[in-house]
């Protein structure tokens, strides 16, 4: 009876999986088809690029135009690639993520383990910061640079990016640290740690999950950050997001496709190597708390 | 001399009173039970003498110290939580030797107080493993260990066996007394289970509405109860509240009692002078489980003995006695008999109501009589 009772139910079994899967195939590819494009466009000789379509395979591949992208594309009058905006970026990518990371923690372990009068406002007023468009705090920003005295550096461009992360960083921790019992901070009280040893020793090495989580939020959104590099940089200074735009639109004579395309793979790349060394961790992280382990 | 000492606290959040003017002492190397329902307060005043929490006003005094203004380092305390609140990312070991390195006290020094815990309580192997490489009960093992190897004036636990499964809690229980009889320290013990209290106390208080209801030893609670929430709260199953009339009887006084079948009056010989005054008025009596039994396990002997036939309207199987339910004035009435003796529903049986121990209250106040 229940051997004859799966049978039956394993036909439409399979053709729903075959649906299943198919679909999952077809969209895949459908996501793929630009990744593929870029990659192949940027191996083709100019000439290939103009004789073929877009999706056809590469007649010979050459690598001429990603050396060019790194080191030889015109942007504007200047000629030598986007190499320099690409450490302008590392330079003030990594420490905005490191030092927004950093503060989130410090502020969800300040919100969650030592709750005074007014913190849940506090927080509230903060959450409004995750909704703020960027286009608002353009001007204000630009007049505390220049009070700051900071207009136009790379340290300006950290400030603006951690002050505008703290609303995510602060949030990603804060309810990292609701799941976490407030009795271990009390427990340190009593064992005598002070409010920074509990967090640098009792809290932070609990939070690796949520710190990847940060890190990949924040460097995502900083690296890929256009209107703010636009707005309080220029010249040499330039993150590499720009710098693409610039080149992309920088008409001289011939438009090099080819040279376009590695270009924007190259400024897509440390995203990517991101989430290939912390993806998992991500989801991990995402999930952590949400089941009590 | 006093270890502990909590004098007129009071804790008010907002316009709610959640502590009024608690007032109790104990006595070096005893053990206080905080017990009451969820919501009495009792939490509340153990974070307050811990230094977790701040008393609207009111002193607290540790040895013979006030210290309503130290910071919970400074008092000279240790405490074990329900959740355990061992830091996960420390072996046990660390987590033992945390609060000794925090007072800066040389590694070799913590290391061998860190051996000597291990030691008595048994848990050599536990101190490398990571809290999340432990059960429930070693988790209990270590925070307790993390509690003796501070040495302090006075232990504080927070309902520490609620997260175990009964057995357990039992084995527990008894190594927590096995461990204050060793030790000879002073503990404040939270709790809501009143069979903890009963067996770990040598003093209860027995908290209700942020106020103490009432403050003695295990056996007076049980035996004088204060008031009706007292008598009720301790004691499983608990005691039998009757509605009844006093009344004159050979010279003493008597309950009224009605079954189903007769109407009958029971003597209260030696009767306080304060429930005579009480003739001819209405009362609660107040008698336990076990104080009425079948005629066979009773004491014959005695005055205060009475035995009559009732008709029994439920059994209860428990194992070592068997409960009986009858019904008097209206009221179920729990009675406590040897199992061999018990008759099947709707049967009648002989049982012994035992007065000598018989309690009453005034139905106003709530408050005992006699």
């Amino acid at each position: 009876m229940a051997e004859h009772v799966q049978a039956r139910i394993a036909g439409p079994q399979i053709v729903g999986r075959i649906v299943v899967y198919g679909l999952l195939a077809l969209l895949a590819l459908y996501y793929l088809m630009p990744l593929f494009v870029m990659l192949s466009t940027s191996v083709k000789t100019l000439d290939d690029i103009r004789g073929g379509n877009l999706v056809s395979l590469p007649a010979e591949i050459t690598f001429d135009a990603w050396a060019k992208a790194w080191s030889g594309a015109c942007t504007g009058v200047d000629c030598s690639g986007l190499r320099g905006n690409f450490w302008n970026s590392v330079s003030f990518v990594v420490p905005a993520v490191l030092i927004s990371t950093l503060i989130g923690a410090f502020n969800g372990y300040v919100l969650t383990m030592w709750r005074f009068r007014g913190c849940d406002a506090i927080f509230t007023v903060l959450m409004i910061g995750c909704f703020i468009p960027f286009q608002v705090v353009l001007l204000p920003m630009a007049q505390t640079l220049g009070v700051l005295g900071i207009a136009n550096t790379t340290s300006g461009l950290v400030f603006v990016h951690v002050v505008y992360g703290l609303a995510f960083t602060t949030l990603y921790f804060r309810n990292f640290y609701v799941s976490v019992p407030d009795e271990l901070a009390k427990a340190a009280r009593i064992d005598g740690a002070g409010f920074f040893r509990i967090f640098w020793r009792i809290i932070l090495p609990l939070s690796p999950p949520i710190i990847v989580v940060c890190v990949i939020w924040q460097f995502t959104q900083i690296w890929n950050d256009f209107l703010f590099g636009v707005v309080f940089s220029s010249g040499e200074r330039q993150p590499i997001t720009v710098a693409l735009n610039n080149l992309v639109n920088t008409s001289t004579g011939v438009k090099e496709y080819n040279v376009d395309m590695a270009a924007a793979i190259i400024a897509a790349l440390p995203t990517l190597f991101v989430y290939v060394v912390a993806g998992k961790y991500f989801v991990r992280g995402l999930t952590a708390g949400a089941v009590k382990g | 001399m006093s270890s502990l000492a909590v004098r007129n606290v009071r804790k008010v959040f907002g316009t709610v009173e959640v502590l009024k003017d608690i007032d109790l002492e104990i006595g070096s190397g005893e053990f206080l039970i905080l017990v009451g329902p969820s919501g009495c307060g009792k939490s509340t005043l153990l974070n307050i003498i811990a230094g977790l929490d701040t008393a609207t006003s009111g002193d607290i005094v540790i040895g013979d110290r006030v210290v309503n203004n130290l910071s919970p380092k400074d008092r000279d305390i240790a405490m074990v939580f329900q959740s355990y609140a061992l830091y996960p990312n420390m072996t046990g070991r660390q987590n033992i030797s945390f609060g000794l390195e925090m007072r800066r006290m040389p590694k070799h020094q913590q290391d061998e107080i860190v051996d000597r815990v291990a030691k008595i309580l048994q848990m050599g192997h536990l101190l490398d493993r990571k809290p999340s490489q432990l059960s429930g009960g070693q988790r209990q093992r270590v925070a307790m260990g993390r509690a003796i190897a501070r040495d302090p004036k006075l232990f504080l636990f927070d309902e520490p066996l609620s997260n175990l499964d009964a057995k357990l809690r039992v084995e527990m229980r008894m190594e927590i007394k096995l461990l204050h009889e060793r030790l000879k320290v002073s503990i404040v013990y939270v709790t809501h289970d009143q069979i903890e209290a009963m067996t770990l106390g040598s003093k209860i208080a027995v908290m209700q509405g942020g106020e103490i209801r009432q403050f003695g030893s295990p056996q007076e609670i049980y035996d004088q109860p204060a008031d009706l929430f007292v008598a009720g709260f301790i004691g499983s199953p608990s005691m039998n509240f009757i509605r009844t009339e006093a009344v004159e009887h050979l010279g003493s006084v008597g309950v009224r009692l009605q079954t189903a079948e007769e109407t009958f009056v029971l003597p209260v010989h030696d009767a306080k002078k304060s429930l005579r005054t009480w003739i001819g008025r209405e009362l609660i009596f107040g008698i336990r489980p076990e104080l009425i039994t079948d005629s066979a396990s009773s004491q014959r002997v005695g005055r205060n003995v009475h035995t009559r036939t009732c008709k029994v309207e439920l059994v209860e199987l428990t194992g070592p006695d068997t409960l009986v339910f009858i019904r008097i004035n209206g009221e179920v009435v729990c009675c406590r008999v040897r199992p061999e003796q018990a008759p099947k529903a709707n049967d009648s049986m002989e049982l012994a109501f035992n007065l000598s121990k018989a309690v009453f209250f005034d139905p106003k106040t709530e408050k005992r009589i006699a």
